[in-house]
Order: structure tokens, then sequence, then C-alpha cells
């Protein structure tokens, strides 16, 4: 009798259909190809290498750090610093190559702010048990405020000696004519993918967000690594500050203003649960692409760009709504 | 040889004495029951044992050497396992993932090591056929009934060579025949030559499965004795008080 009951059981969960169809990141993943499909019928404008080429481009900000952002929600945690880490980054990237420094210095001075707030934000969490919203809500005002006062709130678009270096590494396209920053975007989904799926250090971030509790009795080291994931996270937002100050060619004081948002907006989209212990790179990578085609088709279809928020806010919604459809079938 | 012994052992939290000059030893394939009211000093003397607290007073030996220890991770080094109360399991992992979680197998050289999914599904399954338990490693944790999740977290210390389980109130919050599942599984790992200290109010478990019962009332002994020379009636009493000792 076991056996019977057990047998559907099995197939239901070895079944790839159904595990699929049980996924949310699948269904974002139908909802941007159907957009995409309907979009090169609806539009002349859409399926043009020129207007990809840009979709794709703009995903990858969002993307890069919805991918930190990823290990954060992991452990059921929430970084709102990195909008404005993004921006101090860039600043000190601006800044120190201005002063004529070289990209390589201006790389390493950026990184390192960048990691230095991430270790901050996480050793308050950590250590001192702060809550991670009022620790990055702190830091998104003390980052932001930094970045005016390390360029007395100028724009700074002159980048000293290695100016075209930097330039090329933002706005480039080295291979296949694919934007520099999508080769970035893709490399980094496949390591944070690696990490998370491949290394004990993945693993602990899932039981982490699972049960702290036991993750803490069982000997998983819950502080360091809690620490490791805000200074992941800040990283994501530096890098993701470094590629777009070489694409935009500028650095003002409101670059990533509001934009930690839309980056939870892509990671809860793509399938990662707030409350922790559920998260894709995938997921993060397809969330940041529903937005932006969302974006991208408004403007193309003539609606006016007021509505872009209702639409992606429709977004959330319905794809939590998923979430929640299959947890209410499987409590019946 | 008694695989662990405590002579004289006490814990004060400020003025309050816990633990009051308790001495008992375990042999090895043995169940022991320990039962006591709230606040008996139970889970004190079990925490000691864990290496979540230092005695103030008196000695621990295992097979003979002295026993100090400064934190879980050593007392589980010398085998000492412990099934926490909430069973300390993650729900979004496999049942392969958290009888592993803390210890996970990795394969490959030097920094380049990855998880060894296919060992730990492997032993898990194996840990689980050992316990007669019908667990399966690939299931996640969120789907799986009361007594699953405790061949899970019973799994977990059979990963080491354990000699004694420290067992906290594993069938508290489980249904009738769940706790027959449990009753079960300490079984098996007594005849394993393992070990159990089993913490527990009921007392119709105590009886079923364990060879020795000690009771505790304000952090003294005040009983140790065989199941068979014992009733539940005198247990009871020596709980509440109304029989002072044996």
């Amino acid at each position: 009798m076991a056996l019977t009951i057990d047998q559907p059981i099995e197939h239901k969960q070895q079944s790839l259909a159904a595990r699929l169809f049980a996924s949310q990141t699948f269904w974002v993943v139908i909802a941007v190809i159907l957009a995409c499909v309907f979009l090169s019928f609806a539009t002349d404008a859409f399926a043009t290498s020129k207007n990809l080429y840009n979709i794709t481009r703009n995903i990858t900000f969002v993307a890069i750090i919805a991918l930190g952002m990823t290990f954060v929600i992991i452990t059921g945690g929430i970084d709102l610093s990195v909008g404005s880490v993004l921006c101090l980054s860039s600043m000190i990237l601006a800044v120190t190559m201005h002063a004529g420094y070289s990209i390589e210095v201006g790389i390493l001075a950026s990184i390192a702010t960048a990691l230095a707030i991430g270790a901050f934000n996480g050793i308050l969490i950590a250590y001192l048990g702060f809550p991670p919203f009022v620790v990055t809500l702190g830091m998104l005002s003390i980052a932001r405020s930094l970045a005016m006062v390390a360029s007395n709130n100028t724009v700074v678009f002159q980048f000293g000696p290695d100016h075209a270096k930097l330039l090329a590494l933002g706005g480039g396209a080295w291979v296949f004519g694919i934007a520099n920053p999508v080769l970035y975007m893709i490399l980094l989904a496949l390591i944070t993918g690696f990490i998370l799926r491949w290394t004990k250090f993945g693993r602990h971030i899932f039981a982490i967000g699972g049960n702290e509790h036991a993750a803490t009795l069982t000997g998983v080291p819950v502080r360091q690594i809690k620490v490791a994931v805000y200074m992941i996270s800040a990283l994501s937002a530096g890098i993701a500050g470094i590629i777009q100050t070489g694409w935009l060619g500028a650095v003002t004081t409101n670059l990533g203003t509001g934009m930690e948002l839309q980056v939870i907006a892509a990671t809860v989209i793509g399938g990662a649960n707030l409350a922790g212990g559920v998260g894709t790179a995938f997921g993060a990578i397809v969330g940041a692409a529903l937005i932006e085609v969302i974006r991208n088709s408004l403007g193309l279809l003539g609606i006016n760009a007021f509505w872009q928020g209702v639409f992606i806010g429709g977004a959330i919604l319905l794809a939590v709504l998923f979430d929640r459809i299959r947890n209410f079938r499987r409590s019946d | 040889m008694a695989v662990l012994e405590l002579t004289n052992i006490s814990r004060h939290f400020g003025a309050i004495q816990a633990v009051n000059d308790v001495s008992l030893s375990i042999e090895p394939g043995q169940v022991v029951g320990l039962m006591g009211d709230n606040g008996a000093g139970k889970s004190t003397l079990v925490k000691m044992i864990a290496g979540n607290f230092r005695p103030s007073h008196g000695t621990m030996h295992m097979d003979g050497k002295e026993l100090i220890l400064h934190k879980p991770a050593e007392a589980r080094q010398h085998g000492i396992e412990i099934v926490h109360q909430d069973l300390a399991l993650c729900n979004n992992l496999t049942a392969a993932a958290n009888v592993y979680l803390g210890r996970e197998l990795r394969r490959g050289v030097g920094p380049f090591r990855i998880l060894d999914y296919a060992a730990m599904y492997k032993r898990a399954g194996q840990l689980f056929a050992e316990l007669k338990s019908e667990t399966r490693p690939r299931d996640l944790v969120k789907q799986m009934s009361g007594g699953q999740r405790q061949a899970v977290a019973i799994a977990r210390t059979m990963l080491s060579q354990a000699k004694i389980v420290l067992m906290d109130e594993p069938t508290a919050a489980i249904s009738v025949r769940q706790v027959a599942e449990v009753l079960n599984l300490i079984r098996h790992l007594r005849d394993q030559g393992i070990s159990v200290v089993l913490i527990s109010h009921r007392m119709p478990d105590v009886f079923t499965v364990a060879d020795r019962v000690i009771v505790m009332r304000r952090g003294r002994k005040v009983a140790d004795k065989t199941i068979a020379s014992s009733s539940p009636e005198e247990v009871t009493g020596l709980i509440t008080g109304a029989i002072e000792q044996v």
C-alpha cells in the first residue's frame, strides 16, 4: 500500500516538467518571451539590433546588483544601500582617475570602498544584531552623502590618463558585438550560480535563510557568512558602478537613486523569497530582464512613461501571486 | 567501563543552584531516561555534557579520560551528539543537506572543492535505511512528517562515530504513531552500541524504551535505577517530591 502511494509522489517530484511548472522563474521567463514575441510583431523598432543591444545592456546594471542582492535575500536579509553604494563607488573611481591615477588604482579604490561598506553593514547586522533594514537604510543615506563629499557634488566626466580605457571597459563591445556589460553580467551570473549550487558557502547561505538557529546549532559560521553576503552585495553594486561609469562617461551624485528598489523588485520577480531560503542567479537576471522589457515596450508602444510604475508594480504583484497560488494549493 | 561518567557535578547561575552534586555513569549501548519537572536541572545537566555550559564543580570522564568541553563542537569531536528539541532542521533544504549541515562532503583539490551531492545522497540514504525510516534523501524537509523529521535529526548524529546521543524531548510534539517510530529509532541507535540519554516528560516513552531511569528534582539526582525495578507511579512520586529519595 505504501508503495502505491509513494510511486506517484516520487514520479511527480522527479518529473522535470512538474518542477518547471511549479517554478516562479519559469513563468517569468515565459512572460519575457511572450512580451518579446508580441513586441516584435507589434512594433518595428523592437527587434532591431540597436534596440536589443540597448535592452540587454540596460538589464545588466540592475541584474548585476540583483545577483549580489540574491545572496543577501537568501539569508533572509535585505540591502537597501546598493543604489548609494553604486554611486559612491562610481564617484571614488571617477575622483581617483580624475586626480591622475591609473584605471587599476581607480578600480581598486572603488572596490575597496564597496567592500568596506559591505563589511560595515555586515558586522553591525551579524555581530551587533542590528536589523538589516535599519543598517542598510542608514547606509543608503551615508554612502550618497559621502559621494557628494568626495566630489563636492559636481559632475565628473574627465577621467585622467586612462579616460579612454574606462570608456571602452563599460561602453565597448569586444565579443560578437555584445555590449561589454552584458558579458560581465553573464560571467557574474555563472559565478553566482556556481557558488549557490556547488559550494559549502552557498549551502550555508540557504541554511541560514531556512533556519538561522539550526544553522548556528549545527556549527555553520553564521556571523562570518552574514558579513560575507553583505560584502558581496556591496561588491556587486561597486562592480555595477564601475561598469556604469565607463558606459555613461560621467558620474553625478544622483546616480543609482532608487535603484535598490528596482534591484529588490528584480530579485523578487525572479523567484527569491524575502523571508529567506529561496533564490537563484538565473531568477535575478530574468527578473531584471522582465522589468527592462516592460520599460522598453511601453516606450515603443507609445504609452505615457508615467504608466511605467504601474506596470512594474503589477509585475511584482503578479509574480508573487503565482507563489501564493502554489502555496494555497499545497496547504489544501 | 562506563562510556561517560559524571562525578559530583554542580552548576550554579549566580545564587541559583541549577545542578547540585550529581554523579552518574552511562554504559555503552544503554538507553537512560532522564526525567524531572521543569526547572529540575535536566537541561542544564545535558547542556554541560553537550559543551554548552561548563560545570562549576565536579569532573566528567569519557572512556576513563577526563573530559573538558569549551564549546559544542568539542563535544561532537568526542562523539557526543545532541538531537535538539526543535530538531534544528532547515525546511528549505533536502534531508541529505540537513544531515550533512555544517559537515558537508566535498570533492576536488585545494580551494577548488565542490559539494559532493552523490556521496551525501548515498550515505544519507544508507543512514535512513539503517534507521528503517522511509525518509528519502532528496526530499525537502518541509514536506516531511514529524517522524521523518526526527529520522533526519537522528541520522545526523550517526554521521560520525557517536558514542552518546542526547535527545531533548524527542516525542513532545508529534503524533502517537510517530512516537512509536521515534522509539524505534532510539532502539536502532542502541543496537549499534550507542548510548542514548532520553530527556522526556512522557512516562510511557521512558518505560517503553529505556533501560534505566534517572530522576532529578531541584538540581539533585533523587533516583537512578533500572526500569525493571521501578514503576511509573514511583517515578511520578519522585518527580513531584511525594517520594523524597530512593
